[in-house]
């Protein structure tokens, strides 16, 4: 099928499993070149689980997931990496044994077209001012920031993002969303994991509703406004 | 330590009321062959294998059933056979009498090394308990009172309780066998008993024992105490047999091969460290000629056994006859699962 | 000359220049251990046997190729390190999901196999390696041989060298993070399975490097691993295996201390280390450089 704007991912039937539990039920969705695409939905409902199985983190997994064409649902997480894919995990994962600065260059660059270094300290001036901290000596913000930069340079262009705005105060998640909003205008591809429908709608172009591990419904944004009443009772927010 | 088979649990409660006569019937006639061994089997062999199956079977109680693996347990085995070779050859024990000595000096010596050694969880507690070994080692290199390099030999097999005699193979025989029994017994009646689940509890996922108010240090370090005192109980006996305390009861080599009869046997099998030792002690028998072979045979043993026979040999037994079970009562019609 | 608490300062600082020597394997070896421990959760056992190998190697190379210490320095370890590293990708890959305990028990097999074909081959008694370095200088209060000298600074040099390497480097800063989270560093693109396989490498490479080293000092017999590899744990146990430095620190220390006892309380010198440790487990259980677990 021909298209015109073909998909930069393209997750189809994917079921996955931890252990023994049956945790994704064939999730199925697209994600366009430049889209911001988020998927919403209640704690265990498997959004983070699709992000892991994505990157190639969830060991027991099937179905499709296409990159650029590519099929990466058999291949090992660094080989997903260097297709230009890179993940902002939910609990941030800076590492304690390692300075701001050392966090911040740890991921290798996989492609050209990353930010450099300079353009990374533009958007987060903290970061360099807190270069030769100890990693996890930063404010809950401030690493969350760093798990946003850390993956701005490796020349990734699909940026899997879940929960960044997580336990973080009101202008600290303005924040993220106006830089999210940047990210979108550089060029990159965002695909977002969120509970917080709102914080959502001021940077998504898309949402798709995951509920027991399959996507039951997709909501444009300029519609988000009318379904409000109805997502936030799902959300349980 | 996580182990693959948990043999304890019964599988319906139909198995468990047709299980239990099977497990005494099949007692009864392992007990008779036992009795019955020694006109068929040189004694002393069927002695040596009793001794080192005591000794895995207590030692298996830390690695099977508490999770913890010991790397020092020749401590209790060796230090129990000294003390009770000197508390018969130097101070005229009775042969019980030692062997009670042995026990009691393994019950303290497990006390003190397990409050060290319980304080590290899992990789630590065995170096601790390895490192603590040797340090009994050294000790029992150096002083007088275990004759250093040459050991306690010529150990007199007193009467046994002062009137019976025992200096006659088949005779000793019987008192082991006894031992060995009540050795046995005594483990099996801990595993089946609540304390011994709260071990079960406790290795599978401890920090839900301790939430769940049970203080499990206190249970390791029982545990640990009762496991070097039936160790000690091994060893001493095993004085009686070779009339013979040195060294090399005392070496990580000892550590090593306790450890390797367990896995080999099946380490959470009530039965695997038996059958462990006894196929590991036979084995020492058959290649006594051939010198250094025996630590590279022990050492593939050990690889081949924890890369691809991690059940042991009881262990794939039991996991066999699960498979079977299984799928008899799955075509009787009967939902499983 | 100045006596010392009536020990002449001859024996007193022949005795600590022993004492240093023994820290140094010590240091070096419990280096080895806790770089391996650190990124692949595993009490490599087969430490003591590759120690051995690494002094054997040098023993090999000059009695059969007639290449002298100095080539020997390299190669043995580069050897017995892929020996290491082909052990790692066939054998001890395969236990990384299991209890850790697992991986413990395979090395301690490896190094039953190991120690037996050398005593099979080579017997057990030693096997001597000449003094590459003889002579020595005097300095006065006492005697310094030349190859001890050069013992203790290649060790320091050695240790300085791989602490900077895993605390500013780079390539150090791959492996402090594998350590904390292997599976994020492998999202990033980096390949930990072979950084894991190369750890391994470097850390028994280092384990035959200090063979190599011991191989003059000491004789060069198949058990003078074993013997050495429990006082390593002991050394491991009271430093904590959490730190680099804290593992070069605590060998060096414990080596001193181990030369001290040697001097004023002969008898006690075998089990000091053990009595540290017993003590060290009732203050502080963690080890000394250790953050609790």
């Amino acid at each position: 099928m021909a298209e015109i704007n073909p998909p930069l991912l393209s997750v189809k039937d994917l079921h996955g499993h931890y252990g023994e539990s049956h945790v994704l039920h064939g999730m199925t969705f697209d994600v366009h070149p430049g889209e911001v695409v988020t998927l919403l939905g209640r704690n265990g409902a498997g959004k983070t689980t699709t992000m892991r199985a994505i990157m190639g983190l969830l060991r027991k997994r099937a179905g499709s997931i296409r990159y650029e064409g590519t099929e990466t649902v058999g291949l090992a997480p660094n080989r997903i990496a260097r297709l230009g894919i890179a993940i902002c995990p939910e609990e941030r994962g800076i590492f304690a044994s390692l300075s701001v600065r050392e966090n911040l260059l740890l991921p290798p660059v996989v492609l050209p077209g990353g930010l450099s270094v300079d353009e990374i300290h533009d958007l987060f001036p903290r970061l360099e001012e807190r270069r030769s901290s100890q990693g996890t000596k930063l404010s809950g913000g401030e690493q969350q920031m760093l798990a946003i930069a850390r993956i701005l340079r490796t020349g990734a262009k699909l940026l899997l993002l879940d929960e960044p705005s997580e336990g973080l105060a009101p202008v600290i998640v303005q924040h993220i969303g106006k830089i999210i909003r940047d990210l979108k205008a550089k060029g990159f591809t965002v695909l977002l994991v969120e509970q917080n429908f709102h914080f959502a709608s001021t940077v998504a172009d898309r949402h798709y509703v995951v509920e027991h591990g399959r996507v039951v419904d997709m909501v444009e944004n300029d519609k988000i406004a009318e379904n409000a009443a109805r997502l936030e009772a799902f959300l349980g927010v | 330590m996580t182990t693959s088979s948990s043999t304890t649990a019964p599988v319906t409660t139909s198995a468990t009321s047709s299980r239990f006569p099977m497990t005494l019937v099949i007692g009864l006639i392992a007990v008779a062959l036992l009795l019955a061994a020694p006109f068929a089997v040189y004694p002393v062999f069927l002695m040596k294998v009793m001794c080192f199956a005591l000794f895995a079977c207590a030692f298996n109680l830390m690695l099977g059933y508490t999770g913890l693996l010991s790397f020092g347990h020749a401590m209790f085995f060796g230090g129990s056979a000294y003390i009770c070779a000197h508390a018969i050859k130097v101070l005229g024990f009775s042969p019980e009498l030692g062997i009670l000595a042995g026990v009691l000096f393994a019950a303290v010596l497990g006390f003190f090394a397990g409050l060290l050694a319980i304080r590290r969880q899992g990789i630590y507690f065995a170096m601790v308990t390895l490192a603590l070994a040797q340090m009994f080692f050294f000790f029992c290199l150096q002083a007088k009172f275990t004759g250093g390099e040459d050991g306690l030999q010529a150990v007199p097999r007193r009467a046994l309780l002062g009137f019976i005699d025992i200096t006659k193979d088949i005779h000793l025989y019987y008192f082991v066998l006894a031992i060995f029994l009540f050795g046995f017994l005594v483990i099996y009646r801990t595993i089946h008993s609540p304390f011994g689940q709260v071990l079960k509890a406790i290795r599978e996922n401890e920090p839900r024992a301790i939430s769940l108010g049970y203080r499990a240090n206190q249970y390791k370090l029982l545990a640990f105490v009762l496991s070097a005192a039936l160790a000690g109980l091994a060893g001493s006996t095993k004085v009686l047999v070779f009339q013979l305390a040195s060294l090399t009861d005392v070496a990580w080599q000892m550590s090593g091969e306790v450890i390797l009869m367990t896995l080999v046997g099946g380490m959470g099998t009530i039965l695997g460290p038996v059958v462990g030792a006894a196929v590991i002690v036979t084995m020492q028998n058959y290649l006594a000629g051939l010198g250094e072979w025996v630590l590279v045979i022990q050492g593939v043993i050990f690889v081949l056994a924890v890369s691809l026979f991690r059940r042991g040999i009881v262990g794939e037994f039991v996991a066999v006859a699960k498979y079977y079970h299984a799928r008899k009562t799955r075509t009787a019609g009967r939902a499983r699962k | 000359m100045i006596e010392l608490l009536g020990i002449p300062p001859q024996a007193l600082f022949g005795q600590l220049l022993l004492g240093l020597i023994n820290g140094a394997f010590y240091a070096m070896l419990s280096l080895g251990l806790a770089v391996i421990f650190g990124l692949l959760n595993v009490i490599n056992f087969t430490h003591g046997a590759q120690y051995m190998m690494g002094a054997f190697g040098a023993w090999m190379l000059l009695n059969y190729a007639g290449i002298p210490f100095w080539g020997a320095l390299v190669i043995s370890p580069i050897l017995v390190a892929i020996v290491g590293m082909v052990i790692e990708r066939i054998l001890l890959r395969r236990l990384y999901h299991l209890d850790h305990l697992y991986g413990m028990l395979l090395t301690f097999g490896l190094g039953l196999i190991i120690e037996g074909l050398f005593r099979r081959q080579y017997g057990s008694s030693g096997l001597p390696y000449n003094n590459p370095l003889p002579g020595g200088t005097n300095l006065g209060f006492m005697f310094l041989p030349n190859y001890r000298a050069f013992v203790v600074v290649a060790s320091l040099i050695v240790c300085f060298a791989t602490w900077f390497v895993i605390e500013r480097t780079k390539l150090g800063s791959y492996l402090r993070a594998a350590t904390e989270r292997p599976d994020l560093v492998q999202a990033f693109g980096i390949d930990v399975p072979r950084m894991i396989t190369l750890t391994y490498g470097f850390g028994v490479g280092l384990a035959a490097l200090a063979g190599v080293l011991a191989a003059p000092a000491y004789q060069v017999s198949p058990t003078m691993g074993s013997s050495l590899i429990i006082v390593v744990f002991a050394v491991v146990v009271i430093g904590g295996m959490g730190s680099i430095m804290g593992a070069i620190v605590t060998g060096f220390g414990l080596g001193i201390v181990e030369g001290l006892t040697k001097v004023f309380y002969p008898e006690a010198s075998s089990t000091v280390i053990f009595v540290i440790m017993a003590l060290v487990l009732m203050v502080k259980p963690a080890g000394l450089f250790g953050t609790a677990k």
